[in-house]
């Protein structure tokens, strides 16, 4: 993985120099909160209910065992023994002191990493696909481009007050594993027929309120050309994007007005005047970003293991696990291992410090110190060889980190809801959980196969409920009370849409019984190995919705769960701003 | 006094901001430097032209393109900053500077603080009227937070990977 060189080292200390100063100021009244806001938000610390958070990068997901050892501690001295795991590859802790953060940082620094730009206004932490480096589905590895962006975006001085937040996503793979068609920017890098790689370019994607798949601006940009045409299409955002109204202020916004054609003739005219110049990417940079990430030392090793197979029909857990959590290598002998962060019962990508320190222990023994991050919020070890799947297994089981589900119902996505965050208008973990309870059984699980269950406590849509094959987001009601719509047939990936949501809102404790019944209609419905997103494309939406209104479901206004979401009763600190 | 190629100076410049009930075209400009509002300049452009004491600046949603034709008959341009939040006088100044070429000073003025200066002036500000209530001496510290940046803007017109040898990856074992 890339490794800081002095500059890197020295760029990220004389920053932990700058906040820290900027919080001695805060602390002795120089600077008001409303100045202080959006100086530590460009530092992902956001004010929440109950203490600050604080948002870590993790650049495009990738980290080594080291670093995850120093979140083991942060969440150790700083916080309550645990993190989360986000959406965007990046590790939140929940409950920090505004005094700490320069110390945490200046810890951060020390194992090459930082907060810089994980919330504001600016462009924030690159994504990248998982399976970056290992995919047998890759064609071009995307990660020396993110690392070349994530460069490029940091402390960029035009682009550090746009008119909202900024998210870019690079995949380099058939399959889309990085949403990037919900991304202000999503860069496809591939080879073309005449074997020059080169990025097909979509912009003005994303979720929240208004979600939209992005458009295609370029269908072909010379890699070289990679940094100047995206500094092109954020410098015309920046001077065009509405800065009136927050919920009209994102890229997409601006794109559906103008529409692609006038808006890329814009970004082409502003492009025209970098082209070729010294922001062009250089051969050689190329080449030394790159030489960071070639392939580790694989052995050379047999692919057959008839051990495996032997104890795969003694142990079903262990059968079930290797079928849902072990993926694919393209080297002969190794695989990729999804560590579950979905055990029933915790909330959706949390980790204890202590699973921490174990992950960093598998990922040192097993898979050359490093690990990935997913968007779905589980753990990844990229290069385990298989001959020690038994072991390993043992051991994640042993830290609770083997839930065999990856993939299925209860591996959700949940945002952190109105526990935490003062925008949401319903609670999300609980629900989760709640859920997860309920559809427990593996085996039924195991029966309803490949499904995207996303949970979102608001509109804002952290939990990628409008992508979800099953998209769940808090509404707002006059009566304040906790209400969810349910939406249908969202996907992400190559085949991105957008669900439909299927009819009046429900209350938290109807939310499992509605599932319930999308999957009756499902199992009744489906043919063949169809998948649940498949059947939901080919019958559509309406036998769906008959199903679940056909009846009263317990649990309604007067069953009510009593929980008051902080919004209503908090200032306006909220962490958006 | 305000903040010009990092030193603190005097500064004899007037800006001229119009009141509610004044309207471009007939608001007096006063004799002496004053720096005009960009609408001023084009309303009363016959009357002004030969004035040689004059500065104008954008509000934040005014586009540079419109001054092209002029821009060289200013040494002093002003962009405002309504709100230090709001970042179009960055792109602003860097078109200016960039795509026209404007070489004289160009002035940050409104919301302008201590955190936001370095970014300010990277994109080709250099000079700076902080927010009154603000020390300007403690302002100028915000123009040294870094000692290395990146990408190219205005101040340094050569990104990192152009300018320097960077190591690559010599361990042997990732």
């Amino acid at each position: 993985m890339y490794r800081y060189d002095q500059y890197d080292q020295q760029i990220v200390n004389e920053r932990v120099a700058q906040y820290r100063d900027q919080v001695r100021r805060r602390l002795s009244d120089e600077l008001a909160e409303a100045e202080f806001r959006p100086l530590r938000l460009q530092n992902g610390l956001y004010m929440q209910i109950h203490a600050y958070m604080l948002r870590i990068a993790v650049p495009y997901g990738l980290l080594s065992s080291r670093q995850l050892r120093m979140f083991a501690h942060i969440a150790r001295k700083y916080d309550r023994d645990y993190g989360h795991f986000t959406t965007r590859q990046n590790i939140q802790f929940n409950w920090i002191k505004l005094e700490d953060t320069p110390e945490i940082l200046a810890n951060l620094a020390s194992v090459e990493m930082h907060a810089i730009q994980t919330s504001g206004n600016c462009i924030r932490n690159i994504t990248s696909d998982e399976y970056a480096g290992v995919a047998a589905d890759e064609e071009v590895d995307p990660r020396p481009y993110a690392e070349i962006l994530r460069q490029w975006s940091t402390f960029h001085p035009e682009f550090a007050y746009l008119p909202r937040k900024f998210k870019i996503a690079v995949s380099g793979a058939k399959e889309d594993r990085a949403a990037i068609s919900v991304h202000d920017i999503g860069l496809s890098v591939f080879k073309n027929a005449h074997g020059e790689v080169g990025f097909r370019v979509l912009v003005g994607g994303g979720l929240g309120r208004t979600p939209i798949i992005g458009s295609v601006i370029c269908e072909f940009l010379p890699w070289q050309h990679v940094m100047t045409y995206i500094e092109a299409i954020v410098r015309v955002y920046n001077q065009y994007g509405r800065r009136d109204n927050i919920y009209k202020a994102r890229i997409k916004i601006l794109v559906k007005a103008l529409g692609i054609a006038e808006f890329k003739r814009q970004v082409e005219a502003e492009w025209a005047d970098l082209k070729d110049g010294p922001g062009t990417l250089t051969n050689e940079e190329l080449n030394r970003v790159s030489s960071y990430f070639t392939a580790p030392a694989y052995e050379k090793i047999t692919d057959v293991h008839p051990d495996l197979a032997s104890f795969k029909s003694e142990n079903e857990t262990f059968a079930n696990w290797l079928f849902q959590n072990v993926k694919p290598h393209r080297v002969p002998g190794y695989a990729i291992v999804v560590l579950s962060l979905k055990k029933t019962g915790v909330a959706p990508g949390d980790a204890s410090a202590e699973q921490m320190d174990a992950a960093a222990d598998l990922a040192d023994r097993f898979s050359f110190g490093e690990l990935r991050i997913t968007h779905k919020q589980n753990l990844v070890l990229a290069d385990v060889k298989k001959s020690d799947l038994i072991t390993l297994w043992k051991i994640a089981t042993a830290n609770g980190l083997a839930s065999p589900n990856i993939g299925l119902l209860t591996d959700m996505i949940s945002c952190p809801g109105a526990e935490f965050c003062t925008l949401a208008n319903a609670r999300s973990i609980p629900l989760a959980k709640m859920i997860a309870e309920r559809f427990d059984h593996l085996d039924f699980q195991h029966d309803i196969g490949e499904i995207e269950l996303n949970i979102s406590g608001c509109m804002n849509a952290c939990g990628h409920n409008s992508v979800g094959n099953i998209g769940i987001t808090g509404v707002e009601k006059k009566d304040h009370g906790e209400w969810y719509q349910v939406s249908l047939g969202g996907s992400k990936g190559n085949h991105s849409s957008i669900g439909k949501i299927i009819g009046p809102s429900f209350s938290f404790n109807q939310v499992p019984e509605v599932i319930d019944r999308l999957l009756q209609v499902y199992l009744r419905e489906r043919l063949e190995a169809e998948r649940f997103i498949d059947t939901v494309r080919r019958i559509g939406v309406k036998p769906f919705k008959e199903f679940v209104y056909a009846t009263e479901i317990a649990g309604g206004q007067e069953e009510m769960a009593v929980f008051k979401p902080a919004q209503y009763s908090t200032p306006f600190y909220s962490p958006r701003f | 006094m305000i903040i010009k190629n990092k030193a603190i100076v005097n500064d004899d410049w007037t800006v001229l901001r119009l009141a509610e009930n004044e309207a471009p075209e007939n608001v007096t400009v006063p004799a002496g430097k004053v720096i005009v509002p960009l609408k001023v300049w084009f309303a009363q452009r016959e009357k002004l032209q030969d004035r040689d004491d004059l500065g104008v600046w954008f509000a934040s949603d005014e586009r540079p393109e419109t001054l092209k034709d002029d821009i060289s008959k200013f040494t002093v341009i002003a962009v405002d900053f309504p709100k230090f939040g709001d970042g179009r006088g960055y792109s602003i100044a860097y078109n200016l500077r960039a795509r026209f070429g404007y070489v004289g000073e160009l002035r940050a003025i409104g919301d302008v603080l201590r955190d936001q200066m370095f970014y300010m002036q990277r994109v080709g500000f250099d000079a700076f009227a902080p927010r009154p209530d603000r020390d300007i001496q403690d302002a100028l510290k915000g123009l040294n937070d870094f000692s290395e940046v990146y990408q190219a803007s205005i101040d340094q017109k050569t990104p990192l990977f152009r300018r320097v040898q960077r190591n690559e990856n010599t361990s042997a074992d990732l």
